[in-house]
């Protein structure tokens, strides 16, 4: 049994090394302009399991509205398996932890749909406000809501620009184990904290790799990421940038 | 005077011998209901009974801390290592279909022990109460070899799009 855990994980060490080799090669080749996630995946998987997370690194996604089609809900679908929220059936109330959004340039015609999430804001209106302190910014970037402490006053609801945080309005059975929710409390999306604690890619990054390759996950505060050479090449757009709130959230292309 | 300390150490006899009856049977099923929780799988719990008997819901309110505002996520079976969804890998109960059963059915772990002390929980009320029942296609355990495959079968996914093309044009 012992013998055959080793083997698998030699393998597997095997598989990462030609991958990171893998990796370079593309970036040399593939450099200008294009977003592989690929690149930036495996650095998620730096901290050790009891570390806690550090303010060092800064989580971040950088969209490209361009290469996301608009019949593709990948990234939607993939969030509601993950994270266990689906339609309740009114949709006054139905949660939505990522959706695609329509937008259209009235001057120009052109038309995307656009996948807004929470956008984790380094200045997060939803933190300012939250009576109980709830609502909470990791260390290294990631807006959460503390369901143990909040109250489900929605006050963060109201405050946040995006239209990104809902209210659990009914009774939950048979969560997922990574992602706990229930009724009376607000939830929104995690950028699925327990992926990254894990080393893994956010669903959403992952399934979309698998599709257009619209998302580029990683650190913005290492300048070696992929994200971090994106979006130094070229300033990202953000939504509501005139509110100032530094998402964690880029947009190309719109 | 005698007479009034002779009967006070009868009826303390007396007494003794009621207590030490009471006591012979209670053992297993007596008088007394006990609770009785389903055996848990696994060789020891990440602390000892008596600690987790009377300490449980201390080590869950730190370990939820931790877990939520720190990110401290360790849950390695056999270790000292505290988390809920281990708690609940463990201590799953099957039912009369094989699948564990949830708080909802009285044969649950916590259930056994908290109906009885009539204590209320709030922890199933946003966490699963039960394993999940299999992965999904997609879902993996968060081990560098899955993350290892799915990026490498997402890499030859993308090259063979051959997507740089019309990637560049949209730009």
């Amino acid at each position: 049994m012992s013998d055959a855990r080793d083997s698998r994980s030699d393998l597997a060490a095997d598989r990462r090394a030609l991958l990171r080799g893998a990796g370079g090669l593309l970036a040399v080749l593939l450099a200008p302009g294009v977003t592989l996630y690929a690149l930036g995946g495996t650095e998620a998987a730096a901290r050790a399991p009891g570390e806690a997370v550090s303010p060092k690194v800064r989580w971040g996604l950088l969209i490209d509205v361009n290469a996301c089609p608009a019949e593709c809900d990948a990234c939607v679908a993939a969030c509601r398996t993950e994270n266990g929220w689906a339609d309740t059936g009114h949709s006054a109330t139905d949660p939505h932890w990522i959706r695609k959004v329509s937008v259209r340039d009235p001057a120009s015609g052109a038309a995307r749909e656009v996948p807004v999430m929470c956008q984790h804001c380094a200045s997060a209106p939803c933190v300012d406000v939250c009576p109980t302190g709830a609502s909470f910014r990791r260390a290294d970037g990631i807006v959460l809501v503390d369901r143990h402490i909040c109250i489900g006053c929605r006050y963060c609801i109201m405050a946040c620009p995006y239209k990104a945080r809902t209210l659990v309005h009914e009774p939950v059975h048979d969560q997922t184990a990574d992602a706990p929710r229930g009724k009376g409390t607000v939830e929104g999306c995690t950028l699925c904290a327990p992926r990254i604690d894990a080393g893994r890619l956010p669903a959403c990054v992952e399934a979309c790799a698998a599709k257009g390759a619209a998302m580029l996950f990683g650190d913005l505060n290492d300048p070696n990421s992929a994200i971090a050479k994106a979006v130094a090449a070229r300033a990202p757009a953000r939504i509501r940038a005139d509110l100032r709130l530094d998402p964690g959230v880029g947009y190309r292309g719109l | 005077m005698i007479r009034a300390r002779a009967m006070a150490v009868a009826l303390l006899v007396s007494l003794i011998g009621a207590g030490s009856a009471i006591a012979g049977d209670g053992s297993g099923a007596g008088r007394t209901p006990r609770p009785n929780p389903p055996k848990a799988q696994g060789e020891a719990c990440v602390r000892d009974t008596d600690v987790m008997r009377r300490n449980h819901m201390t080590l869950l309110m730190h370990q939820r801390d931790d877990t939520v505002h720190r990110g401290v996520r360790t849950k390695n079976p056999g270790t000292k290592d505290l988390s809920l969804s281990g708690c609940i890998g463990c201590h799953a109960a099957p039912g009369a279909d094989g699948r564990p059963v949830s708080y909802a059915d009285p044969g649950h772990f916590c259930r056994a022990c908290h109906s009885y002390a009539a204590v209320s929980i709030d922890c199933f009320e946003c966490h699963a109460s039960r394993p999940a029942p299999a992965k999904t296609a997609s879902g993996s355990d968060g081990t560098m070899p899955d993350l290892a495959r799915d990026m490498a079968k997402d890499l030859s996914a993308y090259l063979d799009q051959g997507r740089d093309q019309t990637r560049e044009d949209g730009r």
